[in-house]
């Protein structure tokens, strides 16, 4: 009878156990981006794999860092993984918020990861995120009108072609555009094409005793030729423009270039979506011939917050859907085209994938951009379109604001340039940084 | 003398009014018609208004993408909860203020209602924190809580503004007739307010319904209700307007719906006591 009752109990106690393991769930904070999109439809072959089910939190960009940023600061732990990109990475991996990713399996082959990511999703050499795609910006343009235009466009052209090609394509009365670019406030939107920009004029935000720079010459070039070359070849009211309001002009073909994330080719080449599918080409994204160009680096990155109860659970979905079977996975399922693009060097040696017509210009752009290395004059910082310290994205929100005053007609470049000089170096003081 | 209404004035003040109602209902009206469109006729330029291929696609990538039950429950939970929860301390304390007034009631009223202009985001940690410790992040009963606390001001002020309409000799003779505090809350007071109770208690459901700042920070995968849904569907990488306006269209049609069956309740409770 007691042997009975002790068998009874301890197959109880087994199936609860069993049940607990099968039962593991894990909640995952991501952005509604189509590769995001796409990775939570493949969700129930990691749940057939591992037994393990997925919550998904799906929320717009910057209401997603807001929510992530609250949690993780507070050891919320409402979540056990972050979708999370370059910019917090290394802040939140030095301040002991995030989970190392060292002990990842030998068949995901961390070696694998393109060293550009690596390097911007690590700090102090340890990895604490894993990028689950990347990009960089380059030129998109429609190859009709550069032919209609006379010219042909090099594979790493000037600005000074850029701008002579713009003014060569722009037709006011059909409608056409010669070059769209951001405009819009936000260090993420405006923010970030003007900063990467800079970079190629010979700008940096700080110099090595972090003083802001807007007060120096590349800074007031930059600004001056933006501002000229739009106002003769870009759309009305580029100063509210951002990356969907861009998309949407170019797919509608009234855009003759648009330099932007590698990430728009896959929409602007979509016959679906794009009335100029056809008619697209890429080129790197300008210089100025002083060694650097205006390309920027992201990564979208998988990260564990510490603390979190799922630990092991959340590193096995970072290996399954950052590794080289989740790519195969999508590519057998929905095509080449469609895979998470920038994360592994394996992906670019695919002779599959070279065949994507902006795959080897995405993989160029991201192999020149060096976060550790973005400016032609020396900076303390590790970004290429953002400075990874906490206080940037406030700064360069404000001083995005300023410039895109100038681009609606606000204000001079000298008066934004002026403010911009004296706000950031009061936040810097502010935050004891100078 | 009252001001005889002219024909044609009456015919100018009906325009008037018509031409104020279609604009306010204008962004509604787009937003039902983009979910209907691909996302590149969402896009077009100049944009198209009736003339183009009708789909349901948006409303069925969206039912496919998302668990909209449980969204809906929740906001219908949280919204019902709070709201309810809101009546019960409300009542009472309206009841004191319009009745039993003190030499501070004003400066009571003021102060309650000074809370509302206190920038949500000033005490997001400390409430976020106080959430972690009791356990109530990501939970209904927490945002039943903090809906109520912040609706509770507007509560308490729109039921101080019935309660003072009603005279007091009225519950004076209840009172003398032997009815109890109780009973004069539940059995006269409360009757006599009901249309006053009524549309408070609509307008602090649709409050409570559209509150996006709380509801988005406090949340993760299980009390998200459906302004967690519809910020899943914006994107600043990529052209998902359609799509977006599907799952706008789905959170906002229940409280559209409840607001167009319940409109003569809501107009007569927010005029109660306006023309003597």
């Amino acid at each position: 009878m007691n042997t009975t009752f002790r068998a009874l109990m301890g197959a109880c106690a087994l199936g609860a156990l069993a049940a607990g393991a099968s039962a593991e769930t894990i909640t995952i904070a991501t952005v509604n981006n189509g590769d995001m999109i796409r990775m939570q439809g493949y969700t129930d072959d990691f749940t057939a794999k591992t037994g393990i089910d997925v919550e998904w939190v799906t929320l717009e960009e910057n209401v997603l860092r807001q929510r992530v940023t609250t949690d993780i600061s507070t050891k919320g732990g409402a979540f056990d993984i972050m979708t999370i990109g370059m910019y917090e990475t290394p802040i939140w991996g030095a301040n002991g918020w995030l989970v190392p990713l060292t002990d990842l399996s030998e068949s995901y082959d961390v070696g694998d990861i393109l060293p550009a990511m690596a390097g911007g999703l690590s700090y102090d050499g340890t990895l604490y995120a894993a990028p689950f795609y990347g990009e960089s910006s380059m030129v998109m343009y429609r190859t009709d009108l550069m032919e209609k235009a006379g010219l042909e466009m090099p594979k790493a052209p000037t600005w000074e072609f850029i701008r002579q090609a713009a003014a060569a394509m722009t037709d006011r009365d059909a409608e056409i555009n010669g070059i769209c670019l951001r405009g819009k406030a936000g260090w993420g939107e405006g923010g970030a094409f003007i900063t990467a920009m800079s970079n190629s004029f010979g700008g940096r935000w700080f110099d090595m005793d972090w003083n802001a720079q807007f007060d120096t010459k590349p800074w007031k070039d930059t600004l001056e030729f933006f501002v000229g070359m739009m106002n003769e070849s870009g759309p009305a009211g580029y100063a509210t423009n951002g990356f969907n309001e861009n998309l949407s002009l170019f797919q509608q073909g009234k855009c003759g270039m648009w330099i932007d994330a590698t990430v728009a080719a896959s929409f602007v080449t979509n016959p679906e979506d794009s009335t100029v599918a056809d008619s697209v080409g890429f080129a790197l994204a300008p210089d100025n011939g002083l060694g650097k160009r205006s390309n920027w680096l992201w990564a979208w990155a998988l990260a564990i917050p510490a603390g979190t109860q799922n630990e092991a659970a959340a590193k096995q979905f970072i290996e399954w859907a950052t590794s080289k079977d989740y790519i195969e996975l999508v590519a057998s399922k929905e095509g080449w085209a469609n895979v998470p693009p920038g994360a592994r060097s394996s992906l670019y040696e695919n002779p599959n994938y070279i065949e994507v017509p902006f795959a080897q210009m995405t993989l160029d752009s991201i192999l020149t951009a060096d976060p550790n290395n973005s400016t032609v004059e020396p900076s303390p910082y590790v970004g290429v379109q953002f400075a990874a310290i906490p206080e940037f994205a406030g700064i360069a929100t404000e001083v995005s604001q300023e410039f895109s005053a100038v681009y609606a007609g606000q204000q001079s470049v000298d008066e934004a340039l002026e403010k911009a000089q004296a706000l950031t170096n009061d936040a810097m003081e502010a935050a004891g940084y100078r | 003398m009252a001001r005889a209404v002219t024909r044609n004035r009456k015919i100018i003040n009906t325009a008037v009014a018509w031409g104020i109602g279609l604009l306010i209902f204008f962004p509604i009206f787009w937003t039902i018609l983009t979910s209907f469109k691909t996302e590149a006729t969402a896009i077009a330029d100049p944009p198209v208004l009736f003339n183009f291929h009708w789909t349901l696609e948006n409303y069925s990538v969206v039912m496919e993408r998302s668990n909209y039950g449980r969204f809906l429950t929740n906001s219908i939970i949280i919204a019902g909860g709070s709201t309810i929860l809101g009546i019960i301390i409300a009542v009472p304390a309206a009841w004191s203020m319009a009745f039993v007034p003190s030499p501070r009631t004003k400066d009571i009223l003021l102060w309650m209602l000074s809370t509302k202009m206190l920038p949500a985001v000033g005490v997001l940690y400390p409430i976020y924190l106080m959430f972690i410790r009791m356990g109530l992040l990501d939970t209904r009963l927490g945002l039943v809580i903090v809906l109520m606390l912040i609706n509770l001001p507007i509560i308490v002020w729109m039921l101080y503004t019935y309660f003072k309409e009603i005279p007091g000799e009225i519950l004076e003779a209840a009172r003398m007739d032997g009815a109890s505090l109780k009973e004069e809350l539940i059995y006269i007071l409360t009757p006599m307010a009901i249309p006053g109770i009524a549309s408070t208690l609509l307008l602090n459901v649709i409050l409570a319904w559209n509150e996006a700042f709380w509801t988005l920070n406090l949340t993760a995968a299980k009390a998200a209700p459906l302004t967690a849904f519809i910020a899943s569907y914006s994107s600043p990488e990529g052209l998902f307007y359609a799509k977006l306006s599907a799952a706008s269209t789905m959170a906002i049609a229940p409280i559209l719906i409840l607001g167009w069956f319940s409109q003569k309740q809501l107009v007569s409770g927010l005029t109660f006591g306006a023309v003597k």
